[in-house]
């Protein structure tokens, strides 16, 4: 087949998470809790290195498709309008109270679901793991579903050529090239290249990208340019839409369950308080070399 | 039946540290259970394994030798897993939380339909009471990890679906032989009984591994800075101090995130776990995920300018001040001391 009519489906796996990275003082309670509401809901940083990915192969391949899927609340749409600012063609925005309280193993089994409604793939891309669970497990429970192989660990698509995708991991003490057919799950670490930032002409032409729950909690009087521009809905799918099984997901689902939360204290040891001055210092040194630390 | 299995990490015939880490943790959960511990050896070479095994108080050994096996790929080392699992039916299956086993622990558990808890800083054996559905449970594996960006330590179990599985970082447990450690039994099987063709669809083109030139485990000192040193280039006052007094430089994740230093000298839940004589932290505040990589140090020392930081209620000497002018006096103040 002509390269220039090589094409491909792909659809980028993305979670929106509180930003876990920078809990300041303010983020935290009175009771030492962290106030999840005051943590800004960001894009999970390797997710976007995977939409990158993604978005190099539509480079290449200009009559590929990039689908954002995304799990969770109303405003993780926010997810799948940052994907389309960035090039991305269109999203689905997987959400139900039927899916709260799921663990990775719920959770793999309604994005699964969701992929196999989608139907038409070759290559799932998501970001290694999400900041604010840090497990890596959703990407291969997914692959697992799916019945399809699975690359983790990867730093760049090298190449796709007859049906066989060539990728570069990067492993704990080296890197590996592994050569795997399509379709595939691929796990993107956050060693790949950054995303490219927003393009001005996309955010225009998004920016009123809703579903049809946040058009009617804005209560938009603008209604017709949803029937007019159709590439501002979009999807949304409950688990009814994939024809999930409730069983299997959300709490009841999920394998793991929390016992208990602790919040964390430390027991303070009894320590000395030094400046930065002169003796101070000294006096630490001198301690350390004579009780044989250092030295 | 109903045993404890540990997955065993093997690169070119040799048994990786956090396997044998898990080993003695398993052996020791194993004792509490009344369980035997079980060891999986997959790839080619594995000759001097039980060798390197047993020790640790392994009871069976299973080996699956096939050059096919090695390199590590995903399909066929889930396939032999899942099969035997099937038959052996174990209770709990514990990974190291390498990319090996955080790449394989998943795929597994899927399969399985069982629970999987990653990078866990602590194990424990325990009973849980289900209120709702009245029904109480003995025995079953706690798995203790941070959770939420490491502001909360979370308890996870798995009432129901077998095995209880987990991954560990390596550093977290201690190795150790067994007290008493009986002959184990070894197994070995044809690998073809286990997978399918369709398994070697994924193959391994090039492949580059290096010995790691850092090692922060093993430094009896070690430097660590966070993301209060501010730059890369203010990293190496802490490399001046470490070469001064003798130790290695780490990182907190924030450092290693924001580019300041290697991901290698990643210390905390999601990088190494170390327990130096002596460990100096710089412009680190102590969110838990550090804290849980270095609390274990003999003797703490911390630097930065907020005097509320998480990290002095651990500290053994709190320093005020910035790094810029505490450490060339502590390099010029043990100069002097020494000489």
């Amino acid at each position: 087949m002509l390269q220039s009519k090589m094409r491909f489906n792909i659809i980028v796996l993305a979670k929106q998470v509180p930003d876990t990275r920078n809990v300041g003082k303010n983020a935290m309670k009175a009771d030492g809790t962290v106030n999840r509401a005051a943590l800004p809901a960001i894009f999970n940083p390797e997710d976007l290195n995977a939409l990158e990915q993604a978005l190099q192969i539509k480079d290449t391949y200009p009559n590929s498709k990039i689908t954002i899927l995304t799990m969770g609340p109303g405003r993780a749409a926010e997810v799948i309008r940052e994907g389309l600012y960035r090039g991305a063609d269109e999203g689905v925005l997987l959400t139900d109270r039927a899916f709260a309280g799921a663990d990775t193993l719920a959770t793999s089994y309604a994005l699964s679901m969701a992929v196999r409604k989608i139907s038409d793939f070759d290559i799932i891309i998501s970001g290694r793991q999400a900041i604010d669970g840090d497990t890596a497990q959703v990407g291969p429970q997914v692959a697992e579903k799916l019945g399809i192989p699975q690359v983790t660990y990867a730093e760049n698509i090298e190449s796709i050529e007859n049906g066989r995708i060539r990728i570069k991991r990067r492993l704990e003490n080296g890197v590996e090239t592994v050569e795997a057919p399509l379709p595939i799950v691929v796990t993107v670490n956050s060693s790949a290249q950054p995303c490219r930032p927003r393009n001005a002409k996309l955010l225009q032409k998004y920016k009123h990208a809703k579903t049809v729950t946040e058009r009617q909690a804005e209560n938009i009087d603008y209604i017709d340019i949803y029937s007019e521009r159709p590439y501002l809905n979009l999807i949304e799918w409950g688990v009814a839409d994939v024809d999930a099984d409730v069983k299997l997901c959300g709490l009841s689902g999920s394998p793991t369950k929390v016992k208990k939360i602790e919040n964390i204290s430390f027991q303070a040891k009894e320590n000395k308080v030094l400046s930065d001055s002169n003796e101070d210092i000294n006096e630490l040194m001198k301690e350390l070399i004579e009780n044989h630390t250092i030295g | 039946m109903n045993n404890l299995f540990v997955y065993l990490e093997i690169e070119d015939g040799k048994v990786a540290e956090v396997s044998l880490e898990l080993l003695t943790k398993g052996n020791s959960l194993a004792k509490e259970l009344d369980c035997k511990l079980e060891a999986l050896a997959l790839g080619a070479n594995l000759k001097t394994v039980s060798d390197q095994v047993l020790p640790y108080g392994v009871d069976v050994l299973h080996i699956f030798e096939d050059e096919r096996l090695s390199p590590y790929t995903t399909l066929p080392h889930t396939s032999v897993l899942v099969n035997l699992f099937k038959k052996e039916e174990p209770q709990i299956c514990l990974m190291g939380a390498t990319i090996i086993g955080r790449d394989l622990g998943p795929r597994v558990s899927s399969a399985l339909g069982s629970g999987l808890t990653a990078d866990c800083t602590s194990l424990e054996i325990g009973g849980h009471e289900d209120k709702k559905q009245n029904k109480v449970y003995k025995n079953l594996l706690y798995q203790i990890r941070p959770a939420f960006g490491g502001n909360i330590v979370a308890w996870i179990i798995n009432p129901d679906q077998r095995p209880q599985m987990a991954t560990v970082r390596e550093g977290v447990m201690k190795k150790e032989y067994a007290a008493n450690a009986n002959k184990g039994e070894v197994v070995e099987y044809d690998v073809n009984d286990f997978v399918s063709e369709e398994d070697f669809a994924i193959t391994v083109i090039e492949r580059h591994i290096e010995k790691s030139k850092i090692n922060i485990k093993g430094a009896p000192i070690i430097i660590s800075g966070g993301y209060g040193v501010g730059s890369k280039e203010n990293f190496d006052l802490l490399y001046d101090l470490a070469s001064v007094i003798g130790g290695e430089v780490g990182a907190s994740r924030a450092a290693v995130d924001a580019g300041f230093a290697e991901h290698d000298r990643q210390i905390g839940q999601t990088g190494i776990t170390v327990r130096p004589k002596l460990y100096i932290a710089c412009g680190i505040s102590g969110q838990i995920q550090h804290i849980a990589g270095m609390q274990e140090s003999a003797i703490v020392v911390a630097i930065n300018n907020d005097k509320s930081a998480p990290i002095n209620s651990i500290a053994d000497y709190v320093i005020t001040g910035d790094i810029e002018n505490v450490i060339p006096k502590m390099i010029k103040y043990y100069k002097q001391n020494t000489k």
